[in-house]
């Protein structure tokens, strides 16, 4: 199998530098607005402020996976005295809540890094001046198959949640009728 | 489709339970740019002078800046505008924070509440699922506590503005609290009357804008710009040189000494640590680089905002030297839901009525001999209406001097058109400022100053080098500043202008929500706006979609300006008003300044009752408002005359 180098992009978050502006969730649902940059709406932005203003709590968390059903055995983290259950920072669009699913569909929301713009940090990091989101890319050696079977699970995940949320029938009804109009 | 707005009132009655969703006519918002433009718009129409500030024909409208939710960075303003029963006058008041834009996510420009509920109530306004519920549980409950509550009980994303026991007992200073902001001035109290304690909204839907990629390209660039200039935010926020000035050109007590060399290292010491070791963060206000303000926490866990000079204010009214003590205030007054402006000045007051043997130890039973735990004395008597004493303070400096009687009128020396001032006591007369302090209507200095330095640079190269990047300023203004020589008044003419250009500044500010902070206030000092007449149609025409240019922004500032004056005039405003307090300056020249005043009035095309004339607001398309002034006889049929001052 032969080596090939692949682009890892990373968000860095550092919690303690936060100044609670939701410029990124504001740059991010603009960014993804169509056509572009045409309307804000923070409940569609893939990255949100998880934010408790009079505990001094702010935790830009970025939208991860779509998963069909909630995790199975919960665990609790205890931070500075108060208790948050693990979702208060996971990523993902889970049917047990509303974060990170556009308000109108429902369809879940996951963060691209900003793909199309080509060569520039990803909008939420541009608009974070404070340094709380940092931008960061790196090579990794990956092998072909390891490629192809992550384009796989992109699209396995992509119908899954189109599955869920409408059904076998009427998803295959509209992917004929989708088909045929070529 | 809207843009920059949603096109939508929420209209709420507390009389009837009534809810309403009203679509509004874009063409008002072309007139008047929305926010306090807008709702100077509506209080003209529904508030007739007849109705009374605790009428339940008295509205309290929420309106959200045009810009808010644009990617304008630092337009988040919510204004808060009513009649209040301080002074029978317009209500000039907002919040910064998350509520005005979380409003405008939901789907409203605006909450327009009118009527009186006969229980504690608050307003649930879930995009368009909006519900008045019952308050019971809040009764009694600190404003940031209420907060806390309706997020847990409803929606952790929820965005909660909440009155406390101040607002509860219709003290006349309270404050309406929301997130790291709070709006002063006279708002809470019309709230606390309604019987509605809070209003908590989530929003989840779009905000177009107009010219998307041209709105963007402008933006972008401004986070970086703004996050990096210093003099753009708030400047109080961490630089001790800032907070001496204030400590020893600030009068203490009730506004009686300052202070000159009060700053020494000790001192210094005293407000690092103490502030050091309580900080837990940094924080700004929605879609804004800045970070103006920081969460304290004390010892036993309470925690609060401080803000602009609020944190030196209390220790030096109530002459306790410790920081410490000023954060104690704080976190007792932001639960109680306490203006930060007029509340040290009020109870300074009322010490010095206790001193001065005005107010004796019948008045006040038990009354300590500890400065500080005389503030938490008088607050809380202030905040319950508790006795003679604290029912009359619950009405401000003003109507308690009144009401205690006994001589305390003469010690209310620092309010004008009754309203508590900053503690500012100077030299000699300021002509621009003058002019400011008398005429203006938002009843603080901070809301009227702003755009022009408040004093000549003796050093000609400095100004020089200043003028050069003034991209803010009208070209005159510029000369005006170059040729500005230290111990010399500007002339009539500067200063009407000046004063003219200040307010409009604060006008537009409160119309589309941008922070003072950017543009409005920070033109003073250093001269740099990140937002001023000359960029701002720009930005506003890219969001909106409405043609703009300077002099139509110019025309539309003067023309809510003006109404604003007009609402007060018919609440019967005059003249004989507009004065600052006798003892601002400790020179003056009455007749110098009544010069300037008619010459203000001139420039203004009002009459010398400072009454705009017909011709005047024909002009700005106020036609509605001379026909009622005619009718009412406010002005003669001929539409008054102007004397040349
Ligand atoms: S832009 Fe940065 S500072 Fe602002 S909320 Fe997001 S992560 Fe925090
Ligand atoms: S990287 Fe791009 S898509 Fe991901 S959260 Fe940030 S702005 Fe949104
Ligand atoms: S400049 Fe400061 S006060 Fe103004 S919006 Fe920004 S953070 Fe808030």
């Amino acid at each position: 199998m032969k080596g090939e180098k692949k682009k890892v992009k990373l968000i860095k978050v550092n919690l303690d530098k936060c100044i609670a502006c939701r410029a990124c969730e504001l740059a991010c649902s603009a960014f993804h607005a169509k056509p572009k940059y045409s309307s804000i709406n923070p409940a569609r932005s893939r990255i949100r402020l998880v934010m408790d203003v009079l505990n001094d709590e702010y935790v830009p968390i970025r939208a991860t996976e779509y998963t069909k059903s909630e995790c199975v055995g919960r665990q609790i983290f205890t931070i500075n005295g108060k208790e948050y259950s693990e979702c208060s920072f996971c990523g993902a669009s889970c049917p047990s809540r509303d974060l990170f699913r556009e308000p109108d569909s429902g369809l879940p929301l996951k963060c691209d890094m900003c793909e199309d713009e080509l060569g520039h940090e990803p909008k939420c990091v541009k608009v974070c001046t404070v340094g709380a989101l940092v931008y960061e890319e790196y090579e990794e050696e990956v092998n072909e198959e390891v490629k192809e079977k992550e384009k796989q699970i992109a699209l396995e995940m992509g119908l899954k949640s189109l599955l869920d949320k409408y059904g076998a029938q009427r998803l295959l009804d509209n992917f004929v009728r989708m088909s045929r109009k070529g | 489709m809207r843009c920059a707005e949603t096109g939508y009132n929420l209209e709420i009655d507390l009389s009837r339970g009534s809810i309403e969703r009203v679509e509004t006519d874009p063409r008002l918002t072309e007139l008047h740019l929305g926010g306090q433009g807008t709702a100077a718009k509506i209080i003209w129409d529904r508030v007739p002078p007849e109705t009374e500030p605790f009428s339940p024909d008295n509205l309290i409208i929420f309106s959200s800046g045009l810009l808010n939710c644009t990617p304008v960075p630092g337009a988040n303003r919510c204004i808060v505008n009513t009649i209040s029963p301080q002074t029978n006058l317009f209500v000039n008041s907002m919040l910064g924070g998350y509520f005005g834009t979380e409003m405008k996510y939901a789907g409203y420009d605006r909450i327009i509440i009118r009527g009186k509920s006969p229980n504690l109530v608050y307003l649930w306004i879930n995009n368009d699922k909006v519900e008045i519920r019952d308050a019971s549980h809040l009764q009694g409950k600190g404003a940031m506590e209420t907060q806390g509550i309706l997020q847990a009980e409803l929606d952790a994303s929820a965005q909660v503005a909440a009155i406390g026991l101040a607002g509860e007992n219709r003290v006349y200073g309270a404050s309406i609290e929301h997130a790291s902001s709070a709006a002063a001035r006279m708002a809470g109290v019309v709230m606390g009357d309604k019987r509605l304690k809070a209003i908590a909204i989530r929003g989840t839907k779009d905000i177009n804008v107009a010219h998307p990629i041209e709105l963007w390209g402008l933006c972008e660039p401004k986070y970086k710009s703004i996050a990096d200039d210093p003099e753009n935010g708030d400047p109080m926020r961490l630089d001790p040189s800032n907070d001496a000035w204030h400590m020893e050109n600030f009068a203490w007590g009730n506004a009686r000494e300052r202070r000159r060399g009060y700053f020494t290292e000790d001192v210094y010491k005293n407000d690092v640590t103490t502030t050091d070791k309580a900080r837990l963060r940094w924080v700004g206000c929605y879609n804004c680089p800045k970070m103006c303000k920081q969460m304290l926490e004390l010892e036993d866990g309470r925690k609060f905002f401080t803000k602009c000079f609020n944190r030196l204010i209390y220790m030096m009214a109530a002459y306790v030297e410790d920081f410490s003590f000023s954060y104690e205030m704080l976190a007792r007054t932001t639960q109680y839901g306490m203006d930060g402006f007029a509340t040290p000045q009020l109870l300074a007051f009322a010490v010095e009525l206790y001193e001065a043997g005005v107010l004796t130890n019948e008045d006040l039973p038990d009354f300590p001999a500890d400065n500080a735990e005389r503030f938490f004395y008088l607050l809380d008597i202030t905040v319950r209406r508790e006795g003679f004493v604290g029912d009359a303070l619950a009405d401000g400096v003003y109507w308690a001097a009144r009401k205690i009687g006994r001589g305390a009128e003469k010690y209310d020396h620092n309010t004008t058109k009754k309203v508590e001032q900053v503690p500012l006591k100077l030299g000699k007369v300021n002509f621009p400022y003058y002019l400011m302090y008398a005429t203006g209507e938002k009843m603080s200095i901070t809301q009227i100053e702003g755009s022009y330095p408040q004093a000549p640079e003796p050093d000609l190269e400095k100004r020089k080098k200043l003028v050069e990047g003034w991209e803010a300023a009208p070209e005159r203004f510029k000369k005006w500043f170059l040729e500005w020589e230290p111990r010399v008044d500007p002339s009539i003419e500067e200063s009407v202008n000046i004063t003219d250009w200040n307010e409009m500044m604060h006008y537009v500010d409160d119309s589309i929500g941008t922070c003072a902070w950017l543009s409005s206030f920070r033109g003073q000092f250093g001269c740099r706006p990140a937002y001023h007449m000359y960029n701002l149609p720009e930005f506003i025409s890219y969001a909106s979609g409405f043609e703009l240019d300077t002099d139509k922004l110019w025309k539309i500032a003067a023309r809510n300006r003006t109404l604003v004056r007009a609402i007060n005039n018919r609440r019967g405003l005059r003249r004989i008003d507009e004065a600052p307090p006798a003892d601002h300056w400790k020179i003056r020249e009455h007749e110098k300044e009544q010069a300037y005043l008619d010459g203000y009035y001139a420039f203004k095309g009002w009459t010398n009752e400072g009454i705009p004339t017909k011709e005047t607001l024909n002009k700005l398309g106020l036609d509605y408002v001379s026909e009622d002034f005619i009718q009412r006889g406010i002005l003669t049929s001929d539409g008054g005359e102007i004397r040349e001052g």
